[in-house]
């Protein structure tokens, strides 16, 4: 009897995403939650106009009873729900605010969105195409840019989703718990051909991510990726590695405090650096000239730039640990490692770049 | 039900009213009749509505199959000038510029509207904005969609973004002059003894609407101007390439759009309580509170626009402060809900069409609302933002809520405008094919949202087909249910009974003179002596 329902049960679509991920538990419960209040609602409502509809037809009832309202029934309907509602209220907050705070040992992984792809860039080196590989129970951190217009980046199985936006880095950022191959879309239209910005997430068991990962870069990782790139665009002479040339000390910089000739002092974060290096004339450090240093923006692609950055980065022995941790994928020796990369596209990327 | 006046001596000589009274062309026009305008107006909007479905039609053919049949480039526009001519063609202008712009004036015993030459100027600003649209259609159409984000529609879009963009710039400016003019009538033109405490509720939350559209839609005409400026000169307002914001964008487009849901959905609350009241022959249920409800919901509506941006990179504290707000908007929605469901209570209830699609408007609406406060939910909107879930919602308030008040509303004072009865058993016939085609077509898409399918996609993985091809199947039942009416309401104009001044029985000035009403409505002022919806003496009172 069941036996022969199971085929029907499989053709059905289903109905409930996968859980794949720390946040998903969490997010799936909060989303029953409110399932329930808004049925719980719902059926009250219909009952009453049914109820209502019903019992006070004109036939049954053909004289209506006037009543002005109730100033008590009507303080009611608006208190209760209201306290419902701060109870979503703060469990939505809470797991919104976690969901702003990576955790330290987070590893941290780039993207750049481009019409109409995801490149991805590893801290090792590593590139891909819409396809990207994590290993399960590491948290993993996506620091995101974009070449071009608004995408945004949505794993449903994660329950995690970021708009990222041209100009800014955004980042969001999970722990897969569930070994398995996931959706990734873009969910901001971004043009043409915006439903096919999709790909997979891979989520591999640690030794079999070890596997995969150990070929490591084609081109080293990305923080030598990054040091060709400043010996190629002539960072070197002036941003001189122990003493002072024209234009700041890089050494040491990093997620350090950095005193602007505005008076202003500034984090050397991410985002700082990013928009020194694109437009140098926006943040001039104390002490230095502006109009030294050439703009670089429309000269090189958010992939360098995340290799320029991860080069400075690099720069920074003291980083703390946090930041340290995201140097490196974790690295875990299985025995039979082979050399290659599977999904690597790097060399492929590189000719796609634009301008 | 209907108190059908026929072959008396009265019906022999026909009464000359605002629509025999002359023929030309030139008599429609150049009317400043409030009623002949309301006319125009519904003749255009429904062009529009029938333009706007006819597009989410062929895209729901398209999502028939994982594949798709049409282009990206194709599916891209459809959808792009579905959401631009319904909201800004459509829903916007529907009950303001038809039923509120022909009932306003009577229900307050008024002969016209404050400025009759300012109203017939909105429609002409109207149709030069829809012309506007049309053009970018023809030419090949627009592909932002009808939020068009920026930097996209500034920089990267080849398609018509100006032309469209400037027909929703210019249509601005017809909703602007109908909020102005609602207010002003409101506050000037009520008849001795229409004190805003007997004023219907109908009147009290098209006077809210009015202030909505005086308030936000200026800043949607910035917006749009500035989006001109950006794509023809590249002046770096919302492309960062060359020092803009794209958030920017959002901020300004949302200050208004946010508010503009509740343009499109507060009048048709108001029809629901007319409605609600007619066929429970029982006054509103605290109508006090209703109509504060309006009110308060349009103050409300200017500080929640940033729940549209949870995931976009505004800062976190924005973000909290936004949800919270959010949260407090849906209490006066939520009030409204309760009222009409207490009004019925006790009541005398008959089941006539208005009746009907006011009871689907209260449980697709009371779903729509709901299902936005998962969205107003911090966590849950980022699981649920960008995709079919979002869209699902939306529907529900704007389709579900919005249209079936419209329909109720049309309904209810068709013989009224008309002077004519339609089929009854058509018109309940449609109103169920409504209700069911809706909630097959966008219940399934609840579903779809939470397992991830996002917006805006012209192919999809194919797990997502079965409940595509339900909406579809939903869609088609829908479709048929918005085209009978405008089939029996033609067929009534000729073949239809006469309805008689008061085929409802129903209490309100607008009901008290001919149908169709004379030019300039009263043969003299009225003078009001009486609260709204006085179905007879308060028996009882409650708590």
């Amino acid at each position: 009897m069941l036996a022969s329902l199971a085929p029907i049960l499989a053709d059905l679509p289903p109905l409930w995403p996968t859980q794949a991920s720390a946040q998903a538990g969490p997010i799936d419960d909060l989303y029953i939650f409110l399932t329930v209040v808004s049925a719980v609602m719902t059926i009250l409502i219909f009952v009453a106009i049914i109820v209502f509809a019903y019992k006070y037809r004109r036939r049954a009832h053909p004289h209506a009873t006037q009543i002005e309202g109730s100033t008590k029934l009507e303080l009611a309907w608006s208190i209760s729900p209201f306290l419902i509602m701060l109870i979503m209220f703060v469990w939505g907050a809470k797991l919104y605010y976690a969901a702003q705070n990576p955790p330290k040992d987070a590893m941290e992984v780039f993207v750049t969105g481009k019409q109409w792809m995801w490149k991805i860039q590893y801290p090792d080196g590593g590139r891909e195409i819409d396809e990207l590989h994590v290993p399960v129970g590491q948290p993993v951190k996506l620091t995101m840019a974009s070449e071009d217009v608004i995408h945004s980046f949505s794993i449903p199985a994660f329950r995690i989703r970021h708009d990222v936006v041209p100009g800014h880095y955004d980042s969001v950022w999970f722990t897969p718990t569930k070994p398995g191959r996931y959706h990734l879309f873009c969910t901001e239209y971004c043009g043409n051909q915006h439903a096919n910005m999709i790909g997979w997430v891979d989520v591999m068991e640690p030794k079999e991510y070890a596997n995969w990962a150990s070929g490591g870069g084609a081109q080293g990782t990305l923080a030598e990726q990054g040091e060709k790139l400043f010996q190629q665009f002539g960072c070197s002479t002036c941003h001189l590695l122990d003493q002072q040339g024209r234009c700041p000390i890089l050494r040491g910089l990093y997620n350090k405090p950095v005193q602007l000739n505005d008076g202003r002092t500034v984090t050397a974060d991410d985002a700082y650096i990013r928009e020194s290096i694109l437009d140098p004339n926006a943040k001039i450090v104390a002490g230095f000239e502006p109009n030294v240093m050439p703009q670089f923006k429309g000269q090189v692609t958010e992939e360098n730039v995340i290799q320029l950055i991860a080069y400075i980065k690099s720069l920074s022995p003291s980083t703390p640990a946090s930041q340290q941790g995201v140097q490196q994928r974790p690295v875990v020796i299985a025995p039979g490692a082979t050399g290659a990369m599977p999904n690597v596209k790097s060399p492929a990327t590189q000719e796609k770049q634009p301008r | 039900m209907a108190t059908i006046v026929q072959g008396t001596p009265e019906a022999v000589a026909e009464p000359v009213d605002y629509l025999n009274v002359s023929h030309t062309w030139k008599s429609w026009l150049f009317t400043t009749d409030h009623k002949r305008i309301a006319v125009l107006y519904l003749i255009s909007i429904t062009l529009m509505f029938v333009l706007g479905g006819a597009a989410a039609v062929a895209f729901r053919i398209n999502l028939l199959s994982p594949e798709g049949v049409f282009s990206a480039e194709t599916y891209n526009r459809l959808f792009s000038m579905h959401g631009i001519i319904m909201v800004f063609f459509f829903l916007v202008p529907s009950i303001p510029a038809t039923l509120a712009n022909f009932l306003i004036p009577i229900m307050i015993g008024a002969k016209d509207l404050a400025f009759p030459r300012i109203n017939l100027l909105s429609w002409y600003i109207y149709v030069v904005g829809a012309l506007f649209a049309i053009y970018a259609v023809v030419r090949g159409g627009v592909d932002t969609g009808w939020t068009f984000y920026a930097p996209f529609s500034s920089t990267y879009s080849n398609s018509y973004v100006l032309a469209a963009a400037f027909g929703v710039f210019i249509a601005g400016f017809s909703s602007i002059l109908t909020g102005l003019n609602f207010i002003v009538t409101v506050h000037k033109m009520r008849a001795p003894g229409m004190t805003w405490s007997r004023l219907p509720l109908f009147v009290w939350s098209n006077y809210a609407t009015g202030l909505i559209q005086v308030l936000g839609t200026p800043v949607l005409a910035i917006t749009m101007l500035l989006l001109a400026f950006e794509r023809i000169a590249h002046v770096g307002i919302f492309d960062p390439n060359i020092g803009g914001d794209p958030i920017l964008f959002q901020h300004l487009f949302w200050f208004y759009s946010h508010p503009a849901v509740y343009i499109m959905i507060l009048p048709g609350m108001g029809v629901i309580s007319e409605i609600i009241s007619c066929f429970s022959r029982k006054r509103v249920f605290g109508y006090n509170f209703v109509a504060f409800s309006s009110m308060a919901i349009a103050v409300l509506s200017f500080v929640v626009w940033g729940h549209h941006m949870f995931i976009t990179g505004e800062s976190m504290y924005s973000s909290i402060a936004f949800s919270i707000l959010s949260f407090l908007v849906a209490v006066p929605s939520a009030i409204k809900v309760f009222n009409w469901t207490a009004t019925m209570y006790k009541g005398s209830i008959s089941f006539d069409t208005p009746m009907l699609y006011a009871f689907g408007f209260i449980g697709l609406f009371t779903i729509g609302g709901l299902t936005g406060l998962f969205l107003a939910t911090l966590a849950t909107d980022v699981a649920t933002h960008g995709t079919y879930f979002v869209v699902a919602h939306f529907h529900y308030v704007m389709v579900g809520g919005m249209v079936m008040a419209y329909m109720g509303g049309l309904h209810f004072w068709w013989p009224k405008i008309t002077g004519r009865m339609y089929s009854e058993a058509w018109s309940k016939f449609s109103a169920l094919l409504v209700f069911v085609g809706f909630n097959l077509t966008f219940f399934p898409q609840f579903i779809l949202g939470y397992l991830g399918m996002p917006r805006r996609y012209h192919n999809y993985p194919p797990e997502f087909q079965t409940l595509n091809v339900l909406s579809t199947a939903g869609a088609s039942v829908l479709g048929l249910g918005y085209l009978l009416p405008i089939i029996y309401f033609l067929h009534s104009l000729k073949y239809g009974a006469r309805a008689g001044n008061n085929p409802w029985g129903a209490a309100g000035l607008e009901w008290q003179i001919q149908s169709p009403p004379t030019t300039f409505n009263f043969d003299e002022t009225p003078v009001v002596t009486e609260e709204a919806y006085n179905y007879g003496p308060v028996e009882e009172i409650v708590g």
